[in-house]
């Protein structure tokens, strides 16, 4: 009894000597930090699916030379999500000067992920009689993964980017009558042409992008373009999403050159999300403050029906200071134990709820990702809310007038 | 006994009870008393006369409305609630008349709280504080010489009254204090089990010299003590010194 020392001790004791109501109060606060969880969960598989939908093979960020004033054009009907330009562009394509140094300007750019160089431009793509217009994007595969996540949207194929060698859009493939491994011809509005190997075929996540978007290496773009050794634009990911828009603004005055975030071309996806997060923030909030009024409700009682035991412990030599540590103990055990119990309880409706909430295509709608930082960080916070909840109860039993409390 | 130090001086001590408010009450009315180390005292006198406010204010669990107070030598008067509760700690211990151990601790660690409660405290007014093996052998050393060797890890809820409050006085001498106060301590127990809770209060006061200041309604009680003050309405009314046959 004596290692934990005399507030712990009693604490303990306290909370052991009231089972049901111990066990009710950690059950609510439990609850509550379980719908935290699952809330927080839910949330982020959803929207992480939203966006990846909607700006599917999109970089957060392109950064463009200066002049160029092609209009981003809307993909689909009203309402729909704005696509990065996809217009054909001029003949003479404008290109960033100096791209090198830039490069690694950006990339030091705090906030800045991975940054890839870019040759892009229209093109026709033939193969026998059959022939499309495409959109030409010429990169180093390496970079460009760490930009753009290919990986997770290859429909067939591997990701190989060699010489000679391309990626297209499923639909493409379709339209000119293509399988994988099959040649086909890519023809540039400057004239040139040259032939690919189709080494994947890549589903982007919209019909508009598969039928158009044809991935080659950096080198045979350029040639293609008419722009040897230059790049058409710079396409950057951040850390965080939604903090794409202070990256570009650092950008936009450290570089001078024309920045385009997916937030700008997205407005509407991206303030869906937010006013989602500014009403689901509210609802946490509220369910804490319901756990915070249920311990300390469950707390006040207590001091009421501890008041003899309180005055006898002060009888024999507690300060006010150590009653008030007894209670405060309370709440905190109360709240790391709710906490745990709902971090189990979170697990399990996110097992469950894995399995019935689906997208469109039956794919499970959040992924199993359970945090161990996520229950550190609400352990904590619980011990606060705990804490929190104790102050007045704890306050009454420090108050409380030992005298008064013996007599009866 | 007399000559010396009192460890309890009290000069016109006064107690109020809501004071400025429509019921302001006073319920003592200036006591004038001292108790030597050692000594074995009863307190008497009829029911609201303001016996339990006397040993309240003597035990620091309340402050006095006007007077002085001095324990052990030292002016407690004007003390806060944190420098009475280190002073009763050090000096005092209760034996109040309904037990008042605590229901969710051992008979064992209900003796051991006080001690516990001093553990981790600064040295403060209580001076020193003694290690927890101590406090365990003090704690088991009282408890077999109340004769409850084998209630250690009983609740209080499994002991008879009689049992309960000889682990109550266990407690109360626990930290070795000077003086112990108790209300009534044998108040709700029958003639049989009185006596020999008396009896072992008498034998502490004899061994450790242990100083009491015992309530009771009980004359038979009262006369085995060494002296008897009466307290009627708020005033003491009697203090006489009583010879005892040894028993
Ligand atoms: N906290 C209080 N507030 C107001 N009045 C009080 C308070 N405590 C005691 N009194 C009053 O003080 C008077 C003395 O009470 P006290 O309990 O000291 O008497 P007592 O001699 O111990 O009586 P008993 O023998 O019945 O225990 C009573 O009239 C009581 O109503
Ligand atoms: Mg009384």
């Amino acid at each position: 009894m004596t290692a934990l020392g005399f507030e712990l001790t009693v604490a303990l004791r306290f909370l052991r000597e009231g089972r049901m109501q111990t066990a009710l109060t950690v059950g609510g606060a439990g609850i509550g930090v379980a719908v935290i969880f699952f809330i927080t969960a839910v949330l982020a598989g959803v929207q992480a699916d939203l966006i990846s939908r909607v700006t599917g093979a999109q970089p957060h960020i392109v950064v463009k030379p200066p002049e160029e004033t092609v209009a981003p054009l809307i993909a689909g009907g009203v309402g729909l999500p704005r696509i990065f330009s996809l217009q054909a562009r001029p003949q003479r394509l404008t290109t960033i000067d100096g791209w090198q140094s830039l490069l690694q300007t950006v990339e030091q750019t705090p906030g800045v992920r991975a940054v890839a160089p870019v040759a892009s431009g229209s093109a026709l793509g033939i193969k026998g009689d059959a022939s499309r217009s495409v959109l030409l994007l010429g990169t180093e595969l390496e970079r460009y993964l760490r930009v753009v996540r290919l990986d997770d949207k290859i429909s067939a194929g591997v990701l190989q980017l060699g010489p000679g060698d391309a990626l297209i859009g499923i639909e493409l493939a379709k339209d000119l009558g293509a399988v994988l491994g099959d040649r086909f011809r890519v023809q540039s509005a400057q004239g040139v042409s040259e032939v690919f190997r189709i080494r994947a075929l890549l589903d982007l996540g919209s019909r508009e992008l598969n039928r158009r978007y044809v991935y080659t290496d950096l080198r045979s773009a350029q040639s293609l373009l008419g722009i040897p050794g230059r790049v058409t634009n710079l396409d950057v990911s951040v850390l965080e999403m939604m903090k794409a828009e202070e990256v570009a603004d650092r950008l936009r005055t450290q570089s001078g050159q024309l920045i385009e975030d997916w937030i700008q071309t997205n407005t509407f996806i991206f303030s869906a999300i937010n006013n989602q997060n500014i009403m689901t923030t509210l609802i946490k909030v509220f369910i804490s403050i319901v756990v915070v009024l249920g311990i300390a409700s469950v707390l006040v009682v207590s001091v009421v029906q501890k008041r003899k035991e309180i005055g006898i412990l002060r009888a024999v030599g507690a300060t006010r200071q150590q009653m008030l540590r007894v209670f405060l103990w309370q709440g905190i055990m109360v709240g790391v134990a709710g906490a745990l119990l709902g971090s189990v309880l979170g697990y399990l409706l996110i097992v469950v709820f894995s399995h019935v909430l689906r997208d469109a295509e039956g794919q499970a709608l959040f992924s199993l990702v359970y945090d161990v930082q996520l229950i550190g960080i609400v352990v904590l916070a619980a011990a606060a809310l705990g804490l929190l909840s104790a102050a007045l109860p704890a306050r009454n039993a420090a108050r409380l007038d030992p005298a008064q409390a013996i007599r009866g | 006994m007399g000559g010396g130090e009192p460890l309890i001086w009290l000069q016109g001590l006064r107690k109020t009870y809501n004071a400025g408010l429509p019921n302001e009450e006073e319920v003592l009315h200036g006591i004038d008393l001292s108790i030597q180390p050692g000594e074995f005292t009863a307190l008497i006198g009829p029911s609201g006369s303001g016996k339990s406010t006397l040993l309240n204010n003597i035990g620091l669990l309340e402050a006095a409305s006007a007077g002085s107070y001095h324990l052990s030598g030292r002016d407690v008067t004007g003390f806060n609630d944190d420098e009475r509760t280190y002073a009763r700690h050090a000096v005092l211990g209760f034996i109040f008349q309904f037990h008042h151990l605590l229901p969710a601790f051992t008979a064992l660690e209900n003796v051991m709280m006080p001690g516990l409660i001093g553990q981790r405290r600064g040295a403060g007014i209580d001076g020193g504080r003694r290690p927890a093996t101590d406090l365990r052998a003090r704690a088991t050393t009282l408890l077999d010489a109340v004769g409850l060797s084998k209630a250690y890890d009983k609740k209080p809820q499994e002991l008879s009254g009689g049992m309960q409050q000889r682990v109550a006085i266990a407690r109360a001498l626990v930290q070795e204090p000077q003086l112990v106060l108790a209300d009534e301590p044998t108040g709700n127990l029958d003639t049989a089990t009185s006596d020999s809770i008396f009896a072992l209060l008498r034998r502490f006061n004899r061994e450790f010299g242990t100083a009491l200041l015992i309530v009771t309604h009980d004359p038979r009680l009262a006369e085995r003590c060494d002296r008897i003050v009466e307290l009627v309405d708020g005033r003491i009314a009697s203090d006489r010194a009583n010879v005892v046959s040894q028993s």
